[in-house]
């Protein structure tokens, strides 16, 4: 393997050990003395306990013990919240329920066996007597007086109540030229679905008193640290490993139950303790997506012209504050709400609530595609509205470019943005008058096809550490990196992120590649293991490589400068007159007299003739905090067919152009981008959490919950522009979650676009074929209606 | 009640005594610790726990061990020998076809059964192949493409 | 989610399979390729005591010529079915359908026999094989009876057989000449099982229907005829209109046991019947043509 340069595809080199079956994620994990832990869940949303019973458990085969939330009410204290609002009502969230459970799958006692199926059937054989009370659902309902109560702390299940505006919407809507269009819509709950689900090894050493927790997450080091809070075991005794992990989508950035309970478990036991989530029991246990409840109204100009947004939000955050549950649908959503427009009025208010479902916290996307799917539908209706091209009212409202920040109405400055240049391209790409003609055809011909865009932009890469902590964020938000050089030149990178699939390991060996001129299989990228490295951040939000990978870049920086002292200094130079090419030092002009980076590291530790004052070694660490988030955008259209007899919508074409900046590695930027649209198109189309009104998940499992599957797409079109950002040293944007973002309203503008000839006007998600169906034949009962009082009259 | 069997996996006889109950799966993972079979669900929808049983790609989450008695199993360690990749492990290397890894086996499991059915597919058939197989991470898009680079090498 | 305790028999026989069957009687369930009974007993909506696996016993899978019909052993795979050149040639219907079940490693295991013992209410091969008639040979440890196909489907799960009773063959008659078949679906997107599937078998002769069989899956609580639907295409030129005419009584037999779930409501359910009811005898009346 040759050196990387940034901007090459360079092939994975996670991928030998995961297409031959050599991976490492927790269930793999094998340790001696190792037990099997189970969990015995809630099948009530609300009820309180009034015993558990768990002598038949205790006495089942293979079974070593079995503790019930009293029993462990002490050790395991509560869940804490990671981001605090004002106001915000903190109910206290035990790992394992005493009093009352919330929600079905809250979690009561647990079973520790020698084997997992031996502690399954024990879990079956405890008995809890529930004297079950009335439970509410459904955020809105729940914010009534005379709804089913969940916490005596937060007065009418409201959370927080919380709000942003900028502008004077209430004024610029007196105006007379201006329309008000007003629509209720509902972002429908999704459950995240990680392929790996959750899982949890906890292996307390008694000898030296220390635990290791191998967990299934995002975000290793704030595990270590929030599990030393909640139950006071030293920080410096645990060490948490996040292994290969199998996707997260944001459902991993939670500090949950299991792993404070396994940690526990084990210390009390003796013995290592493993726990691995069944998918069923993923569906209830952990958090959920999206969720929302808004009112909102867009107010604009026949010419076209956009004056301002309201949105009211009953956010559902489910029956506990999950640790950035308070997070995603404020500043996450709220910021959002300008888009890539002038929009100089914003009025946004968001009610959190607790009801009895699943935690909600943040999934792919978490609160910008809630914020972008309002906004862009909105803008498409405003288009339909007042008889204008939707794309034309976009290009009307458009910002204007900038390379080094825009201050938009929500208060916050926009990084660097083309967005018409983006449009220009993705419209070249897509022929979109080649499509209206076509569908004009298509019409005729009986046919429903439709096409939706959307120009989007959103926040990633937090974090400006005391921005958000002006925010409410309780730790800072940047991102750490270790080098160190070995004697022999060889390279080992700690990075404070936490891949579950984004390919760190290939990312930063090539950036160091690149750096340094050193080949690819001489750097080898750790990640996941608190001993290993300084503490980190994590994995969410798209910020790996725009605050980790510039976090690596700095201490790639400062190593770079002492092997170049050094070498100066060996080479009898004015540091000056040093080059560094292709891993080699060289004195200009004199050809013969230069070093290899592999002898400098040598020389460094070798330290028999280092410049007076530099210590031995090459090795650093940086900690990167950005001075602002970045601020990706583009421009997806979609392209669908209905099938009028079963309302059944079939994706016709698909044209991504995203611009994220600087690209390291397109072909992994690309995988992210193909990945996030199907996430997307999931929720456009067949995905959501469907409870019933007792708090019962009837999609809870994946015979109930349609994943999107490999029949459903077309090839994905993927392109980009590229406008460099200013606020990290690599100029990249955060690559992630930009396709989610954009699919979904993309996909249901295009769905309405295939109806609006009938009269529809909107359509909530997902647009399962019932749902079109219906909005089908209501629609042409609507225009048969009206032809028949037309002919009357 | 407990059952002796003997099960050829990746090529080696290997005889244990086990309960009735426990799934294929779970023999792989935990009696022979081959833990490249992966358990993604419990409804037999997502097919990450794909192996090849008597050469038919079939779900080792919906076997019990004791009907694998006297048959060969192959699983995603059997493929590969030493670091010379067959041709859709190939495939999903050079066209990015895993992200987080986790349904890669099942995934390349399936592909390589539908490749020995139908060395020559089409785009649709490849999809279609893939109805039993779910992955959260790629979009399929670029699994797709290593399938169909995979046939074209095997040609 | 691990399934509870069983004790477990693979015999190598019939004969050792039906003893089994009579000894356990009540507590044994027969397992055959498991891709019905293995996720009930995960789940354990289904806990028998006792498993009789007869995935050991050559000899039951095959499809052959049977007189003027067709045989079909009862662990056939759907796979099996799929690929068969004489299912194709002569009920294509059968072998449409079975590469619509599932996904291609559950085509690998589930079988004909299985499918039809449980008898669930969304499967495909319940339908086809009532289009088609015909009829089930059920073996008990003493004696084999024939059960017509359009006796066997009794309720939500639940056929004729009878619990010492192994389904070992299924016998399809000879379609007459002019006969065309289709099996027309709508899935759900997360099983994969039909949300309605419509199986029609026709024979047309000098421009009439004169017989039809259409059964209707997915609906309602078991595999039905689709009656109403029957009658109004017997004895007529196939046009458009009677077609239409036709489908549109599809739901009336399962108008009492109609599914509503979160993926389709019994009112959608009763409308995607009548359209995969038109396609369905469209498809057929054409190739009967």
């Amino acid at each position: 393997m040759a050196t990387a340069l940034f901007g090459d595809s360079v092939k994975r080199t996670e991928d030998p050990r995961l297409i031959t079956g050599r991976g490492k994620y927790v269930d793999d994990i094998r340790l001696t003395g190792m037990t099997h832990m189970a969990f015995v869940r809630s099948p009530y949303a609300h009820a309180n306990i009034r015993s558990v019973d768990t002598s038949a458990a205790a006495n089942a085969p293979g079974v070593l013990t079995v503790f019930t939330g009293a029993d462990l009410q002490e050790q395991l204290g509560g869940l804490p919240v990671a981001w605090l609002l004002p106001d915000l009502k903190q109910p206290p969230h035990p790992p394992l329920a005493y009093e009352t459970v919330r929600y079905v799958g809250d979690a009561v006692a647990v079973v520790v066996a020698d084997t997992a199926y031996q502690a399954a059937d024990a879990a079956e054989l405890v008995d809890v007597d529930y004297e079950i009370l009335p439970a509410i659902v459904n955020a809105e309902a729940a914010t009534k007086d005379g709804a089913p109560q969940l916490h005596s702390e937060a007065e009418n299940n409201i959370a927080w109540d919380w709000n942003i505006s900028g502008g004077d919407y209430d004024e610029a809507i007196k105006d007379p030229d201006v329309i008000v269009i007003k629509q209720r819509i509902v972002n429908q709950r999704l459950i995240p679905n990680s392929m790996e689900t959750r899982g949890v090894v906890a292996d307390f050493d008694s000898g030296r008193g220390n635990l290791t927790l191998y967990t299934s997450t995002q975000i290793p080091h704030f595990v270590k640290l929030l599990y030393s809070l909640v139950t006071g075991h030293p920080e410096q005794k645990i060490r948490v490993v996040a292994p290969d992990v199998g996707g997260g989508f944001g459902s991993k950035i939670s500090i949950y139950a299991e792993e404070i309970v396994c940690g526990i478990v084990s210390k009390q036991l003796g013995r290592p303790v493993k726990w691995i989530e069944s998918r069923s029991e993923a569906y209830i246990a952990t958090t959920h997506g999206r969720d929302h409840i808004t009112d909102v109204e867009i107010a604009g100009k026949k010419d076209g012209e956009i004056v301002g947004i309201k949105v009211d939000v009953y956010a559902n955050i489910g029956a506990y504050l999950s640790t950035f549950a308070p997070l995603v649908p404020t500043w996450l959503f709220g910021l959002m709400l300008g888009g890539v427009y002038k929009m100089p009025n914003v009025v946004c208010r968001v009610w959190g609530v607790f009801t009895n479902t699943t935690p909600v916290d943040a999934y792919r996307g978490a609160g910008r595609p809630e914020a972008t799917f309002l906004l862009e539908r909105m803008v498409s209706r405003f288009a339909q509205e007042i008889g204008r091209d939707p794309i034309a009212v976009r290009r009307k409202n458009m910002l204007a470019s900038h390379k080094n920040g825009r201050a938009v109405t929500t208060g916050v400055m926009y990084d660097s943005g083309d967005y018409k240049g983006n449009l220009n391209k993705a419209l070249e790409i897509f022929d979109y008058r080649g499509f209206r003609s076509e569908q004009r055809a298509a019409r005729r011909a009986g046919k429903l096809l439709g096409v939706g865009i959307s120009t989007y932009i959103e926040i990633t890469g937090a974090a400006p550490s005391a921005v958000a902590s002006s925010l409410g964020a309780q730790a800072g938000l940047w991102e750490s990196s270790n080098v160190r050089v070995h004697p022999t030149g060889k390279i080992t990178v700690y990075t404070g992120s936490s891949p579950h699939g984004q390919g760190h390991e290939t990312t930063l060996a090539q950036l160091v590649s690149s750096e340094l001129g050193v080949p690819m299989e001489d750097v080898e990228v750790l990640h996941g293991d608190t001993d290993q490295g300084p503490f980190g951040v994590g994995t969410f939000g798209s910020r790996s490589l725009s605050v980790g990978g510039a976090a690596l870049f700095n201490s790639l920086g400062k190593i770079k400068a002492k092997a170049h002292t050094l070498a100066a200094h060996l080479l009898e130079s004015d540091p000056k007159f040093v080059t560094f090419e292709g891993g080699s030092f060289a004195v200009e002009d004199i050809p013969d007299k230069s070093m290899t980076f592999q002898e400098v590291a040598g020389a460094a530790y070798g330290a028999a003739n280092l410049p007076p004052g530099m210590e031995p070694g090459l090795e650093e660490i940086s900690f990167f905090d950005p001075t602002n988030f970045t601020w990706p955008f583009g421009t997806h259209i979609c392209v669908v067919e209905i099938d009028e007899d079963t309302g059944q919508v079939s994706l016709v074409r698909y044209v991504a152009v995203d611009d994220v900046g600087n690209v390291l590695n397109p072909m992994i930027v690309d995988g992210m981008v193909h990945g996030g649209v199907a996430q997307g198109i999931g929720q456009a189309l067949t995905e959501q959490a469907v409870y019933t009104d007792d708090g019962q998940l009837l999609s809870g499992s994946l015979m109930d919950y349609a994943l999107p599957s490999a029949d459903m797409f077309p090839m994905l079109e993927v392109d980009r522009t590229v406008t460099p950002s200013p606020v990290n040293p690599l100029g990249v944007k955060g690559a992630g979650e930009c396709g989610t973002i954009a699919a979904s309203p993309a996909v249901m503008n295009a769905v309405i676009d295939a109806l609006a000839h009938l009269g529809v006007k909107h359509m909530d998600m997902p647009a399962t074929s019932e749902k079109v169906w219906r909005a089908i034949r209501d629609a042409k009962e609507t225009q048969r209606a009206a032809r028949a009082a037309a002919r009357r009259s | 009640m407990t059952v002796e069997i003997t099960v050829t996996v990746n090529g080696t006889a290997h005889t244990a005594t086990v309960e009735p109950r426990l799934l294929l799966v779970h023999f792989l993972r935990d009696v022979l610790d081959l833990t490249g079979t992966h358990v993604g669900c419990d409804t037999s929808q997502c097919g990450a726990c794909t192996v090849h049983l008597n050469e038919d790609a079939v779900k080792s989450c919906t076997v019990f061990a004791v009907q694998a008695d006297g048959t060969e199993v192959t699983t995603i360690e059997g493929l590969a020998d030493g670091e010379s990749y067959t041709p859709v492990q190939q495939g999903f290397w050079d066209e990015h076809g895993l992200q987080c890894g986790f349904c890669t086996p099942g995934m390349i499991m399936t592909a390589e059964w539908l490749l020995k059915q139908n060395p020559d597919p089409s785009e649709a058939e490849i999809r279609a192949g893939l109805a039993g197989n779910y992955c959260r991470c790629t979009g399929y898009q670029n699994i797709v493409n290593a399938i169909g680079a995979a046939a074209k090498a095997g040609r | 989610m691990v399934t509870s305790n069983f004790d477990y028999f693979a015999p190598t026989t019939l004969d050792e399979a039906t003893s089994l069957l009579s000894r356990y009687r009540g507590e044994a369930k027969v397992l055959a390729g498991g891709h019905s009974l293995i996720p009930m007993m995960k789940l354990r909506l289904a806990e028998p005591t006792v498993l009789v696996d007869i995935g050991k016993i050559d000899g039951l899978s095959y499809v052959r010529e049977d007189g003027d019909g067709v045989a079909i052993g009862s662990m056939t795979t759907y796979r099996e079915l799929e690929t068969s050149s004489l299912v194709k040639s002569r009920y294509p219907l059968l072998a449409d359908a079975a590469s619509k079940v599932a996904d291609l490693q559950v085509r690998n295991r589930g079988t004909i026999g299985g499918s039809l013992a449980h008898s669930d209410p969304a499967g495909d091969l319940p339908a086809v094989v009532l289009a088609i008639g015909g009829s089930v040979v059920a073996r008990t440890r003493r004696s084999s009876r024939e059960i017509s196909i359009d006796r066997f489907q009794v309720d939500l799960l639940t056929t004729a057989l009878h619990d010492n009773e192994i389904i070992t063959e299924i016998k399809l008659p000879a379609l007459p000449s002019g006969t065309g078949t289709a099996y027309s679906k709508f899935h759900n997107p997360a099983s994969h099982y039909a949300i309605t599937g419509v199986a029609a078998v026709i024979t047309v002769s000098g421009g009439t229907c004169t017989e039809a069989r259409i059964a209707v899956t997915g609906a309602g609580d078991k595999a039905t005829r689709a009656r109403r639907t029957e009658r109004i295409l017997k004895g007529k030129e196939l046009t458009p209109a009677v077609i239409r005419r036709a489908a549109s009584r599809a739901a009336a037999e399962v108008q009492d046991t109609l599914n509503d779930d979160i993926f389709a409501s019994a009112e959608y359910r009763t409308h995607l019947t009548q359209v995969h009811a038109q396609r369905a005898i469209e498809e057929a009346a054409a190739a009967a043509g």
